[in-house]
């Protein structure tokens, strides 16, 4: 799981509150580092799709911050270092295996060999 | 510039014997550049046809490995090289390729994939690369295991990644005995059989489609994989049998004696299916001498676990415990097995160390299989497998109900345990792309995120590049295959979709929504992908049509009929990984056309958005029109038995829904098939979205809708 896919992720367990279940927790026992090709317009054109302040705090959590701003710089579009550092955490960085764990309710779903398990169960539903 | 979205996919090729070779691992990875493929189209003026011919091969084969393993190629000279129709998939063993890759100069490694129609070399320099790929590619080569030709097309590839593996253990409770008996003996066990004594019809000889096979003791019933326990066969088991079973019990092989004897021969190509030994009608020790040649024997976990086990000639196969309980057993129908090409282990798994498999061709092999009839019902520690713990109990089929939870349990029973069931075999039918789904994933604006729900074995999840895709399905098994596809996938539900809203440009939803059994679900499924949808944004939905001949045109699974066989120049993907394509939608022409019986939609009247239909669910039959909306698709689950789709009834499934027909490799998927209009009425239900475009595309109904 990339952290670009973490992104998109959130929590549906029945009782969550509208907008809840976001972001996801995450606790990694695996985490590799992948090289990907760098494609500066791709990354600037994902910025704006992307939860910011859940990006950084999920990189934190690995310890994959790579120096992120906590807050979004002005006209990012033509940083190139700062992309790039993007660039990494989005589409480098892959959890592997560990656990993403609901904010709200503490629902925990696994990740195994990179793939998060959200089934839920239909209780949970 | 190619963008290159995905990671690049490493595809670890598993290797040990060839640490020495190559420092670290294999990986084949790298991309496609497009620049390569502009500066080609320049050059095509000049060359002649065949060298264009042999040009768009080459790409064809470079494209087909990105489509179906996600092996990238590059278009600047490396030292590795990767060989499409030069595989043990599809026929070349490892010694014939190793001589032809030996001539272009100093290999360093030679990968073999088992069951694959490529190879990948390692040379030790570029230029000795960049030899091979011009001797090598578009070369004809003749099989030296048969008379048949191949062309190879050979394509550089960046870096192989290459990971130690550890030696795959036997199946707990499976253990092997060589040379139990001496090459004496086993020439007079084999010549005390009489294949053509028809006239003693108790110990009657079967000549099954895949083998011949015979019974002493008991009679083993291939309609109901049982024995007659109380009308023993008149002789018993051959006294030519005694000694050996006295030294199985003398040596603790066994702590019962047997008193059933199965005898198959098995000409080279022919095979049994995977299955499970009843358990109610056999007690656990189960022993098998193998005579005349060495086989492979696949067994199979139900989380998936393979081990290919090696039985050597002379040798006796015990299974006992887990291994006769919970793990099928079978032997694929292949003229040729996979092995080690190396001495080192010549019984006992077959590790899928890609650097030292080569093919060994089959012979005749006989096998006197020893059990012990069960007296007492089995109690075993494997219930989900075991017929005499869950039995009769079962309902006979399942109806329709309208109540969410009953039709959830439908789904689950057949739908969702089904998938997971056949994941790889049908994953294995499921490698072209459709061309307006392509058309459509190809035509979204660059940077778009995309999620395809229902994504199966990912087949549309690396189409483009330029877009970020995540895939989603309800079976973990096929959403593996994506992850070792190293596509970004999740297990889910396609009722609620753990995806935040408003994320996504585009969605795509093919061959799922047929799937959910009341209008009300298939409606709910419908809404998960629009609230995924920002505005502007756009899904498309694929569902199965009920009229599989519209505008007087059949669909495409009726007139095709395995198009791509038989065309030598294919890379063999089609032949080694798909045979068959005919259980795609197999189904007949329409006749009657049920416009009439479009859906209403739920607004209009409440009651009717949870159809109930009291009856129970027909069997749809395979290539015939359908009639009736609700129907269960059979599944025939292939070790590859014959071409037609016929399944042996003889054995059991691998673990599974107790609901499928017990012991027949036949699986039923549970569809709504959709009338015109219905798919379109259901949608228009929901405000948020509008209907773009509305088409038939070869047995389905597709909208196009986009997110107000």
């Amino acid at each position: 799981m990339k952290l670009l896919t973490h992104n998109m992720l959130t929590s549906h367990v029945r009782g969550v509150r509208p907008g809840g279940g976001f972001p996801l927790r995450i606790q990694a026992t695996e985490v590799k580092v992948n090289n990907v090709d760098f494609n500066q317009e791709f990354v600037a054109r994902m910025i704006p799709k992307v939860e910011w302040g859940a990006l950084v705090e999920a990189a934190e959590s690995l310890g994959h911050l790579s120096d992120l701003p906590h807050e979004l710089p002005p006209e990012y579009e033509n940083k190139e270092d700062f992309l790039r550092k993007v660039h990494h955490v989005l589409l480098e960085v892959e959890v592997m295996e560990g656990i993403l764990k609901c904010p709200d309710s503490g629902r925990e779903f696994p990740i195994t060999k990179g793939i998060p398990n959200m089934l839920l169960s239909e209780e949970e539903t | 510039m190619g963008v290159v979205v995905k990671s690049s996919p490493e595809w670890l090729l598993p290797a040990r014997n060839l640490e020495h070779l190559l420092p670290s691992a294999v990986a084949l990875s790298f991309r496609i550049s497009s620049a390569e493929m502009d500066s080609t189209s320049q050059n095509n003026l000049k060359r002649n046809k065949s060298e264009k011919k042999l040009l768009r091969k080459q790409i064809k084969a470079r494209n087909t490995l990105m489509r179906h393993e996600g092996i990238e190629c590059v278009s600047y000279t490396t030292q590795n090289l990767v060989i499409a129709n030069g595989g043990l998939g599809n026929g070349v063993n490892r010694h014939q390729l190793l001589r032809l890759v030996e001539e272009c100069g100093l290999v360093e490694a030679l990968l073999m994939p088992p069951n694959k129609p490529y190879s990948v070399v390692k040379y030790g320099s570029t230029e000795e690369a960049k030899k091979a790929c011009d001797t090598l590619n578009g070369k004809e080569i003749t099989l030296e295991d048969s008379d048949q030709n191949v062309t190879l097309y050979v394509n550089f590839v960046e870096k192989v990644h290459w990971e130690d593996i550890i030696p795959i253990s036997l199946p707990p409770g499976l253990m092997m005995v060589e040379e139990l008996v001496s090459p004496e003996e086993e020439q007079k066990m084999l010549e005390s059989i009489d294949w053509t004594e028809n006239e003693v019809i108790q110990n009657a000889q079967k000549s099954l489609k895949h083998r011949m096979v015979k019974h002493f003791g008991y009679e083993f019933r291939y309609d109901n994989n049982n024995v007659d326990k109380d009308k023993p066969l008149p002789g018993g088991l051959p006294e030519i049998c005694s000694t050996l079973l006295e030294k199985c019990l003398k040596q603790g092989y066994i702590k019962h004696k047997p008193d059933q004897l199965t005898i198959n021969q098995y000409e080279p190509g022919q095979g049994i299916p995977p299955h499970i030994d009843t358990h109610s009608a056999f007690e656990d020790e189960i022993i098998s001498l193998s005579l005349g040649a060495e086989i492979v024997m696949d067994f199979k976990h139900p989380d998936g676990r393979t081990v290919a086990v090696m039985l050597p000639q002379r040798s006796l196969l015990v299974m006992t415990g887990e291994s006769r309980y919970l793990w099928t057993h079978g032997i694929t129908p292949r003229k040729f097995d996979i092995v080690h090409a190396s001495e080192r282990q010549k019984v006992g798994s077959v590790t899928p160390d890609v650097g030292d498999l080569t093919l060994n061709r089959r012979g005749t092999r006989t096998s006197f299989t020893f059990r012990k009839v069960r007296r007492s019902p089995c109690n075993c520690t494997y219930p989900s497998v075991c017929d005499s713990q869950q039995g009769r109990q079962r309902e006979e089929s399942p109806s329709f109900h309208d109540s969410e939870t009953e039709a959830s349990k439908l789904e689950q029973d057949y739908v969702h345990k089904v998938y997971e069931e056949i994941a790889t075999h049908f994953s294995s039918t499921r490698h072209s792309p459709w061309p307006k789904i392509v058309e459509f994933l190809r035509t979204l604006p660059k940077g778009s995120i995309v999620a395809d729900v229902g994504c199966g074995n990912g087949k549309y999840l690396g189409i483009n590049k330029d877009l970020y895709m995540i895939g989603c399905d309800r079976s973990q098994n096929l959403v593996d295959i994506c992850g070792e596809k190293k596509f970004q996938a999740f297990v889910c539900d396609a009722l609620s979709v753990p995806v935040r809203n408003s994320s996504c440009d585009a969605c795509i939803s093919i061959a799922v929504i047929h799937h959910f059994s009341t209008a009300e679900r298939r409606l709910v499924a419908v809404r998960e992908l629009a609230r995924l949808l920002r505005p502007g944004g756009k899904a498309l939905i694929y569902v199965w049509a009920m009229e599989q001949e519209y505008n007087k045109q059949k669909s495409k699974y009726l007139k095709e009929k395995r198009a791509s066989k038989g065309k030598e120049e294919e890379i063999n993907t089609d032949v080694a990984w798909g045979l068959f394509c005919d259980q795609m939608h197999d189904n007949g022409s329409q006749d009657s056309a049920c416009s009439d019986r479009v859906l209403n939609d739920s607004k209009d009247k409440g009651g009717n958005a949870k159809q109930v239909i009291n009856s129970k669910l027909p069997v749809h039959t395979n290539r015939t029109s359908f009639h009736s909306q609700d129907v269960l698709v059979p599944w025939h689950l292939k070790g590859g038995t014959n071409k037609k789709g016929e399944c042996v009834k003889a054995l059991q499934l691998p673990a599974g829904s107790k609901e499928l027909q017990e012991f027949s490799p036949v699986f039923h998927r549970y569809y709504h098939v959709f009338c015109e209009g219905e798919l379109e009425a259901a949608c228009k239900t929901l405000d948020c979205i509008r209907i773009q475009k509305s088409y038939y595309d070869q047995g389905n109904w597709c909208v196009v809708l986009e997110k107000q």
